[in-house]
């Protein structure tokens, strides 16, 4: 097994009386796209200034290729930084910015220049090298910003909410070349954000963060499909939540007493647990003809259109405060004040205790 | 009526620039005059007494003086003021704010003041009068100034852009040299011109910390208490178009700004 190129170790860090990561513990592989995805406050850029040497934890240690650079400068250490405002050196061209990492280091200015021109087509703005930053558009500064952290062949590049000053549609066009760009690369990309679609798109290894801690982590299809935390449900997409005791074991399959009826899964958990029902969407089904699950009937209280599906917001008119979130064909007819018979299947139904 | 108004308020303006900016007429006229004596009529224009300005050694060697002190001090105004500014901004320091307040203080004590204090020290550590003495009085004086300036100019949007700079492997020297002080380029221009106009005029602290080798202002006064003749005033007019110079320096970098 080959060693993790960046270990963070048990860190901790508290900003005055605040605790803003509690013991988080995170190995990157060589060559991967991590996300840390979770709402502000979650701590994911404080992780990431840890990472980059911009603050030192309060407690805990980090690795890098299998050094301890927990205090290491951010100078020093082999990381750059792709910063949410790009931080780009106004009074300089866009060549001078991108061959600066080299010319920390010595570079000379023809082999800088040929470097700094290089790192620029890789980007896709080999044309820029003699403009000013302010010349250019919010993507195009946002590419400089890409290969001036990229030209100095870091081991691990970090990324701050990058394209979270984008309008969409450029959002979605910089998400696909940044994961080319990082397949053709090959360095460890490390990219904070709170957007959940972006993170599924881009990650090799998705990480949610709540509240300081890591909720979740893994590939994001098995995120998505079997979050680990009610959390990591709500915020990796969205999910109906019923909150339900076990009140049966036996057979490898519990039997859940929810608001809406007791419902029987496969299972292990002693009598009398607290357990969390989630569903997604994609797997509610409206109507008598269902899955074998039955939920209880529900008032439709808003249809939103959204082109290939429509999105379903009901309430459970055996629990009112029980909200279920839906995703339905296009072509289904379902309108807001309809009372509909709702269920699901069996195995699509993920059990959390927490 | 209404026209009545418009030429009325048309005579204010004029009376009220005409307070502000005939004395510095009549000096720059009469500095022009043919004859010996800076009264009506006037009997230019003659560059003679700008002549004898030149070519008078005292005076030349004073101006020579000025313009070093001012440069230099303003330079170490500036610098210190850059310096100081950039630690208030990017540093968390116990009590920053009373800091900041002891540091701009000398803005509000007069220059009278500040000239006496300086002379009572340099006699009881041994500094002669001179005019490096009076270059330590013109930083004490600017420093603020340029402290206020730059201070006022150092945005938290720099931060990243230095952060940037130390990620990209730029030790703390060079991230000053090369970044932060390109960057807050127009501040610390405008900073240094505004040093140089003040040191370049100024006369209560020159005039309490130099005896032998002295300013233009100084020397200025020393001709005055002979009596008024065009000399005077073309000297004067001299001292004026420099500061007029200087202070468009200070305008031009600090009020026109790059886009970002």
């Amino acid at each position: 097994m080959s060693a993790p190129l960046v270990d963070i170790s048990s860190v901790s860090h508290r900003f005055g009386q605040h605790t803003v990561l509690k013991d988080v513990s995170l190995r990157i592989e060589p060559g991967s796209y991590t996300i840390l995805l979770g709402p502000s406050g979650s701590g994911k850029t404080t992780l990431l200034s840890i990472l980059g040497g911009f603050v030192t934890p309060s407690e805990g240690k980090v690795f890098i290729r299998g050094e301890d650079c927990t205090s290491v400068p951010p100078a020093k250490r082999p990381t750059t930084t792709v910063f949410q405002d790009y931080a780009l050196f106004p009074h300089m061209s866009v060549g001078g910015n991108v061959g600066f990492g080299l010319r920390m280091q010595g570079v000379d200015g023809t082999t800088r220049a040929a470097k700094a021109r290089e790192a620029l087509a890789l980007v896709g703005l080999a044309a820029a090298f003699d403009k000013k930053p302010h010349q250019l558009s919010g993507g195009q500064r946002q590419r400089v910003a890409l290969a001036r952290a990229l030209v100095i062949e870091p081991a691990v590049l970090l990324l701050d909410e990058p394209l979270g000053a984008l309008d969409l549609k450029l959002r979605r066009q910089m998400q696909d070349e940044l994961k080319a760009i990082q397949k053709r690369v090959g360095t460890a990309f490390i990219h904070v954000t709170h957007d959940q679609e972006e993170a599924m798109a881009l990650a090799d290894h998705c990480v949610v963060m709540n509240d300081g801690r890591i909720e979740d982590e893994g590939p994001p299809e098995r995120v998505y499909a079997r979050p680990a935390t009610c959390f990591s449900a709500t915020f990796m997409g969205e999910s109906t939540i019923l909150a339900g005791t076990v009140t049966q074991a036996k057979e490898r399959t519990n039997t859940v007493a929810t608001p809406v009826g007791p419902v029987s899964l496969p299972g292990a958990l002693p009598v009398g647990s607290a357990v969390v029902l989630a569903i997604r969407p994609e797997h509610l089904v409206f109507g008598e003809t269902g899955g074998s699950v039955k939920l209880g009937t529900v008032e439709v209280s808003d249809v939103v259109f959204q082109g290939s599906f429509k999105r379903v917001l009901a309430v459970s008119v055996e629990d009112p405060s029980l909200h279920f979130i839906a995703r339905l064909p296009a072509t289904a007819t379902v309108r807001p004040g309809d009372m509909v018979a709702v269920s699901c299947d069996t195995d699509q139904i993920i059990l959390l205790t927490h | 009526m209404r026209r009545i108004v418009r030429i009325a308020s048309w005579l204010y303006a004029i009376a009220v620039y005409g307070f502000i900016f005939l004395p510095v007429v009549v000096l720059v006229l009469f500095s022009l005059q043919a004859t010996s004596f800076p009264i009506p009529p006037f009997t230019g224009p003659s560059l003679r007494w700008y002549d004898a300005v030149l070519s008078d050694v005292r005076l030349t060697s004073a101006l020579v003086n000025s313009l070093l002190v001012a440069s230099i001090s303003s330079l170490a105004a500036v610098t210190l003021g850059f310096l100081s500014a950039w630690g208030f901004a990017r540093f968390v320091l116990p009590g920053s704010g009373l800091l900041r307040g002891l540091i701009t203080l000398p803005l509000t004590v007069s220059y009278l003041i500040i000239g006496m204090g300086l002379l009572v020290l340099f006699n009881w550590a041994g500094v002669p009068k001179s005019l490096l003495a009076a270059g330590i009085g013109h930083v004490v004086i600017n420093l603020p100034l340029c402290f206020a300036i730059i201070y006022s100019q150092m945005g938290d949007h720099q931060i990243n852009i230095e952060r940037a700079a130390r990620d990209l492997g730029a030790p703390e020297w060079k991230v000053l040299l090369l970044i932060t002080v390109p960057v807050m380029a127009p501040a610390i221009f405008a900073g240094f011109f505004l040093s140089m106009t003040f040191s370049w005029d100024e006369f209560v602290i020159s005039f309490l910390l130099t005896r032998f080798d002295t300013t233009l202002p100084v020397e200025i006064w020393n001709l005055l208490r002979s009596g008024l003749n065009p000399k005077t005033n073309a000297v004067g007019s001299l001292v004026f178009a420099v500061s007029i110079v200087l202070v468009v320096f200070f305008e031009l970098t600090l009020l026109r700004r790059k886009p970002a």
